[in-house]
């Protein structure tokens, strides 16, 4: 057991853990944040998706040691200061979860594509997401949301 | 049933609600008898919950499990519609299993068509009461007020007062014994498009709660080592490794029950679920293989390949004399079409959490059958009824069928009670979700057809095998007739015909998957029907609508159960065909397929799926599907519905497979048992409804898987001149 320094949705946070533990397992079961979801455990499905210093990252292959000292955000903190994200909104606008399980991670990788890419396209909108599994299916969606999501970041309504 | 009065009396109740507000309470039971009120109220007691409380929110509790497919809010709507609430403020709530509340199953796509008028009614009624309570406290004849978006309004006054501020005194307003409900052109929020599904805001920002998020004071996680061959059975086990690594409290052991489809293993509790997945890897266990050990894909395909090549043990039906005809016919058109076991792999892995203390079990478990898991819990560990307590929890991370079996909430209880005290969540790792499935099970199909001058089959022979769902548990019997819905009973004029089946003994657990049955059998018979237009030399379409005729064997015609229209199901195949510009030219290298489902969910499917083949590699352009499901309520949520169930078939259409050695799955993670991404997903899934508004309403959930799997298979047949006759697809 460890006490490690860190940030989690801009809150300085000391979580007490073993240093081996994925920061997936740590968020859930030790902070009590289980927005972030667990899929596979190795990589493959995206659904534990969270920023580490501003860059996606799958929380289930990282350490809680290699966290030390860095600032994450999960899908709890993605809105700021009372405004949702505009993944966040494209997402509600257009009505993109189903079951919504896969959908934490989907927001959080889509919204690290907008903050980078002012303007996807397809092509650019399905490599970024490619790492993001959804069963139910609500990939034609997806693309339209992240579009509309930048479209919001440039400043155009409904 | 527009604008009927229905008495209330007889379905629902109504009065004030505990800590505020006014609330109403429906019985509203499954199937066809939902239209028809019990005849004594007491023995139906109430099992849907609507309050509207003091700050406007209005709650409804509603006994059907939200896997993804938007049933709270399509039954919110009926409520909101005639209550004429703000939408926005309409808060969904799941219910707990409670046996006095009669069946909360949810699966054949039928939730809709159970509930929806008494749903209308309700609201309506909870209406009439807020403002007959308001014209009180306005000093105003009723008829002067109006409502909207939870408030009601007397316009003449300029006043108005909400909901909240109301719902006491409308609790104390004599019941109406009639209300009006809205006709269809009065509709604010039914049939519209745009209706924000309930759930999603909490979805985006984390705040959802699925079953594994359920979180108890002092809980416990547990990792489970199950035998991965099938009915092995734990030899011995030493913990003693285990229960060194920090935060490990206990190991204890779970037998195997086959009837429930519990598997031997066993389980570590930690203090977090990392630490129970570490000390289950430091576990040795030593296994007794059981009888299924031998088994494997190879064998299987082996075993069904030779039954399909002569008569097999069940006949399930025959009409005329197809050996006859066949046997002197001189050309004699034959296919073989072979699918693998397919998983559900639900984004949620299975979970469940259990407590066992001062002799009550309660669960929190992601179930699409409470009912099931409540009395398989009390019989299998021997608990009084009324002991044993499931909630469901509020969301399921997808379910497609796999959330019917109890056995994840019968395991989890089996730790509980070992545990004995502290609530303990069981997690399922993915390896222990796709290696402990219940899966679609494999199957071939054999069909031999012969032709008659006009191009039109005379003749049609169905051979196939599969290992039955129904047979799964060991049972024996007779499995063809369930087991060939899709093709065993299909609607295309044949004077001859039959469809026999042969059992294939496995070991492997096989379940209720999207759509079932039909997900193999109409792969099969949609795509054979493309082979014998081919072969006629007619155009694949023009043929379906040629030879659609009638639903021909063992059931009856347009009954309520089982109603079969062959207008309705021309007029889908011709909405689907036009839509598609079928007959059109296409993009160099494209090709066009088409498929309809056999009307066996009741609401009618056709699609026409666009690909190409590039590489090695099948693209699908755009899917049009055309759908007759009766009146749509919901038209974005139906659409999310029917684009799943398009992109859930293309995946299995093309990347998945389950195979079986030594009595045991061979895939344990994404890397192997490949589902679509979005790069393989189509630029566009159109979806078209055949307006029918005069019919019973049906579910939208299963009917767009089976009709793509051939529909896909004709277009890449068309594309590269080289049929696939067997899934997944490979070019
Ligand atoms: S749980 Fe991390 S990628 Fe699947
Ligand atoms: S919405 Fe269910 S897995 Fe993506």
């Amino acid at each position: 057991m460890l006490a490690m320094e860190l940030t989690i949705n801009g809150k300085p946070t000391t979580v007490d853990g073993p240093p081996d533990m994925p920061l997936l397992w740590a968020l859930r079961d030790l902070v009590g944040l289980t927005g972030t979801k667990f899929g596979c455990g190795t990589s493959l499905c995206g659904a534990c998706t969270v920023h580490i210093d501003g860059a996606p990252t799958r929380s289930c292959s990282v350490t809680l040691s290699a966290v030390a000292g860095k600032s994450v955000t999960t899908i709890e903190g993605l809105a700021s200061g009372g405004t949702d994200h505009a993944v966040q909104q494209a997402w509600t606008e257009l009505n993109v979860p189903q079951c919504g399980y896969c959908q934490a991670g989907q927001v959080m990788s889509a919204a690290a594509l907008i903050n980078r890419n002012a303007n996807p396209t397809d092509a650019d909108i399905d490599a970024a997401m490619q790492g993001n599994l959804c069963r139910c299916g609500t990939y034609v969606r997806i693309r339209a949301a992240v579009k509309r999501a930048a479209e919001i970041r440039r400043g155009v309504s409904a | 049933m527009s604008s009927s009065t229905l008495s209330r009396r007889e379905f629902l109740w109504v009065g004030a609600a505990l800590g505020g507000g006014l609330l109403v309470q429906v019985a509203c039971r499954g199937g066809a008898k939902a239209e028809s009120p019990p005849s004594d109220a007491k023995t139906a007691p109430p099992n849907i919950f609507i309050r509207i409380a003091p700050d406007d929110t209005v709650h409804v509790t509603i006994p059907k499990s939200e896997m993804g497919q938007g049933v709270r809010t399509a039954l919110a709507l009926f409520v909101a519609e005639e209550l004429d609430a703000d939408w926005s403020k309409v808060r969904p709530e799941a219910a707990a299993f409670d046996p006095q509340l009669g069946s909360q199953g949810t699966g054949g796509s039928g939730s809709v068509l159970d509930t929806h008028s008494r749903l209308r009614v309700a609201g309506a009624t909870m209406r009439q009461m807020l403002v007959v309570a308001a014209a009180q406290q306005l000093g105003v004849p009723a008829s002067e007020l109006t409502t909207k978006d939870s408030c009601v309004y007397h316009t003449a006054s300029n006043r108005s007062l909400g909901y909240g501020a109301l719902a006491d005194a409308a609790a104390k307003v004599p019941v109406p014994t009639n209300v009006r409900l809205r006709k269809p052109t009065e509709w604010r929020l039914l049939g519209r498009d745009g209706i924000k599904a309930l759930d999603v805001p909490d979805i985006v920002h984390g705040r959802a709660k699925y079953g594994i998020d359920t979180r108890r004071d002092g809980m416990l996680f547990a990792s489970v080592e199950r035998a991965t061959i099938f009915g092995a059975t734990v030899k011995s086990f030493d913990p003693s490794d285990a229960l060194k690594v920090p935060g490990v409290k206990e190991v204890v052991e779970v037998k195997g029950d086959r009837e429930l489809g519990v598997h031997a293993g066993v389980a570590v509790i930690a203090t977090n679920t990392w630490a129970a997945m570490q000390g289950r890897k430091a576990l040795k266990v030593t296994w007794d293989p059981g009888p299924h050990a031998q088994e494997g894909s190879a064998s299987y395909t082996a075993f069904m390949r030779d039954a399909v090549s002569k008569p097999g043990k069940e006949l399930v039906n025959r009409i005329g004399d197809p050996d006859e005809v066949l046997a002197k016919a001189t050309d004699v058109i034959r296919a073989d079409y072979e699918l693998p076991f397919i998983a559900h792999a639900t984004m949620e892995p299975q979970n469940c959490t259990a407590q066992f203390s001062n002799g009550m079990m309660e669960l929190w478990s992601p179930t699409q059958f409470p009912d099931w898991a409540h009395d398989a819990v009390a019989d299998h560990l021997k608990l009084d009824k009324s002991k044993v307590k499931v909630n469901v929890t509020p969301l399921m991370g997808g379910a497609f069928g796999r959330r019917i079996n109890p056995d994840f909430s019968v395991e989890a209880a089996m730790i509980a009670k070992a545990v004995n005290g502290a609530p303990v969540q069981v997690v399922w790792t993915r390896a222990d979700d796709l290696r402990h499935d219940f899966y679609r099970q494999c199957a071939i199909h054999r069909l031999e057809a012969t032709l008659g001058p006009d191009g039109n089959p005379v003749a049609m022979r169905h051979r196939f095998s599969s290992p039955a769902i129904d047979a799964s548990t060991g049972k024996r019997g007779k499995f063809g007739a369930g087991e060939s819905d899709g093709i065993g009973n299909h609607v295309y004029r044949v004077p001859n015909r039959s469809s026999e089946y042969t059992l294939l003994d496995s070991g492997v657990p096989r379940g209720w998957w999207r759509a079932v049955n039909t997900t193999h059998g109409t792969f099969a018979l949609e795509s054979f029907i493309d082979e014998l237009a081919d072969k006629a030399g007619k155009d694949p379409y023009e043929y379906r609508m040629a030879l659609i005729d009638r639903w021909v064997v063992d059931q009856p015609q347009d009954s309520k159960d089982f109603p079969f229209n062959p207008a309705r199901y021309k007029a889908t195949l011709k909405l689907a065909a036009e839509k598609a510009g079928w007959g059109k030219p296409l993009p160099a290298g494209h090709a066009l397929g088409i498929a309809q489902n056999v009307p066996d969910h009741l609401t009618y499917a056709a699609e026409v799926v666009e690909a190409s083949v590039t590489n090695g590699k099948v693209n699908v352009h755009r899917v049009v599907v055309a759908v007759d499901c009766g009146r749509v309520f919901n038209p974005d949520g139906a659409r999310s519905q029917l684009e799943g169930g398009v992109v859930q078939a293309l995946s299995a259409a093309l990347g998945e497979e389950i195979t079986i050695e030594g009595g045991a799955v061979v895939q344990g993670g994404f890397e192997t048992y490949r589902l679509l991404r979005i790069g393989g997903a189509p630029a566009r899934i159109e979806i078209h409804w055949a307006t029918n508004d005069d019919v019973p309403v049906t579910g939208l959930g299963e009917p767009a898987v089976p009709p793509f799997f051939p529909a896909l298979a004709n277009a890449v047949a068309r594309a590269t001149g080289k049929r696939p006759r067997s899934l997944p697809i490979r070019v």
